[in-house]
């Protein structure tokens, strides 16, 4: 199986493109896993991992200054609909508008916006950062073996947030109901890190290599 | 719930562990990345290293172990010491950490706080503040290690750090640390009071005991210990259950 991590400069590939490869590994996939923005070996990828650090605004920025890249991940989700996996900021950029230093578009691929955390009048401490337990809100193949209210890594200011609650698979509490992690026909995403979330993480990312569409 | 997190950390000279685990049953026992799939395996929350190599033609040292433990330990990693440049931290942070702290240059360069955070975002910047009480309800910033005295207050340096968008603190006290006496708890409660960015309790643990001072009195969201984990004194799991035990929201 072909897996590219999509690279546009932003920053930790190494430990996504590290746990998938352990996870790999730890199901016996035979696995070849790229970090990079060409849309050549994009095309080409069985799956794909889009991560994000930073601001919504930088990552989406830093996706449209590479040619072709913006217009690859259209085609690889939305016609040729093979699976890919947002995290953090990735997920985020699933929605059609963030609303971090300024009003950015997004992929739009699920009807959802991004916007800063309720701090509840500064009760709140942002960033959301450390583990906390997730809600499963259904079955869900990327949750399988995972145990609910199970803890995984966050670390954001801004959520990702929609009406279309059938797309949510896990919530976790911060004040208020966060969206943990959304799926849709092919897209699933997770705010949390899967790849610094430990045995946990990894039993998700495995879950994802497994996927039958 | 969001978890009280427990961080050891692990200084790191020249690619070896300085003060480490006394395991007898480990391979090498200077070996950073053997050390940290220990605290990985112990369930840590997150893993610092604090490079305190001096001489600079060996500072490129702490990337190889960083890359090294990022390959092994799937969980967050915070690294420190010697960052000056945001070419620093990008190098860091493509070694595979997650968060970068900065101490002496957040003083003395002006905008690196700001220019890192707005390059990096501010989830993985640490300002890393050492901490000294100069008297009754006043501390003092003191860079270099400790060494170096500089008349900055640290309650308003903490509060214009998070101003610049620094995403969390590290805050350390010079007098209590390495006296295994206990956080000051004062200067932690200040703190964590004075800023909405999450800030992680350091220097003095001595026992489980000044774990919990440290988030129950001194609202501290992290507690970070290096000694009583690295003599096999206790476990991450003892501290963890101990917490537990007093009430305290840990991961188990």
């Amino acid at each position: 199986m072909s897996i590219t991590v999509i690279d546009y400069g932003s920053g930790n590939l190494k430990s996504a493109a590290k746990a998938l490869e352990a996870a790999a590994n730890n199901i016996n996939l035979s696995s070849k896993i790229v970090v990079t923005a060409d849309p050549k070996i994009i095309k080409q990828s069985d799956r794909i991992v889009l991560p994000g650090q930073g601001s919504f605004r930088d990552c989406y920025m830093g996706i449209k200054k590479i040619p072709g890249l913006s217009e690859t991940l259209n085609e690889f989700v939305l016609v040729e609909k093979k699976p890919i996996f947002g995290i953090c900021v990735g997920m985020q950029l699933f929605a059609k508008t963030g609303f971090e230093s300024q009003e950015t578009k997004g992929f739009g691929w699920i009807d959802a916006e991004v916007r800063k955390i309720n701090n509840m009048n500064k009760k709140l401490k942002l960033p959301h950062m450390g583990w906390n337990e997730i809600e499963l809100k259904k079955d869900n193949f990327l949750f399988s073996n995972i145990k609910n209210k199970s803890h995984m890594y966050f670390i954001h200011s801004y959520e990702f947030m929609t009406r279309q609650k059938d797309y949510v698979a896990a919530t976790t509490n911060y004040g208020n109901s966060i969206i943990a992690s959304v799926f849709k026909e092919n897209i699933v995403g997770t705010q949390f890190h899967p790849e610094k979330s430990q045995k946990n993480g990894l039993l998700i990312l495995e879950n994802f290599l497994k996927w039958k569409l | 719930m969001l978890k009280n997190r427990i961080i050891p950390c692990l200084d790191v000279k020249n690619g070896r562990v300085v003060k480490g685990i006394n395991f007898v049953d480990l391979v090498d026992a200077g070996d950073p990345v053997e050390q940290a799939k220990i605290y990985d395996e112990q369930g840590a929350d997150e893993l610092c290293f604090l490079d305190i190599t001096a001489s600079n033609e060996n500072r490129n040292i702490i990337l190889d172990t960083v890359k090294k433990t990022a390959e092994k330990c799937f969980m967050p990693l915070t690294v420190g010491g010697g960052v000056r440049t945001l070419e620093d931290i990008r190098n860091l942070l493509l070694a595979g950490a997650d968060k970068v702290s900065i101490n002496t240059a957040a003083v003395n360069s002006k905008n690196l706080v700001k220019e890192s955070a707005e390059k990096f975002g501010s989830q993985c910047i640490v300002v890393a503040v050492d901490a000294k009480k100069v008297k009754e309800n006043k501390w003092e910033i003191f860079t270099h290690g400790g060494r170096k005295s500089t008349g900055i207050d640290a309650l308003k340096f903490v509060e214009k750090m998070e101003t610049m968008g620094a995403g969390e603190i590290l805050l350390t006290s010079m007098d209590r640390d390495g006296t295994k006496k206990g956080y000051d708890l004062d200067l932690t409660k200040k703190v964590s009071n004075l800023v909405n960015i999450p800030v992680i309790a350091s220097g003095g643990v001595g026992s489980l005991e000044h774990l919990l001072q440290g988030i129950k009195i001194g609202k501290a969201n992290a507690v970070l210990a290096a000694s009583i984990f690295h003599f096999g004194e206790f476990s991450i799991q003892d501290a963890k259950k101990y917490l537990d035990l007093k009430g305290i929201p840990v991961r188990i």
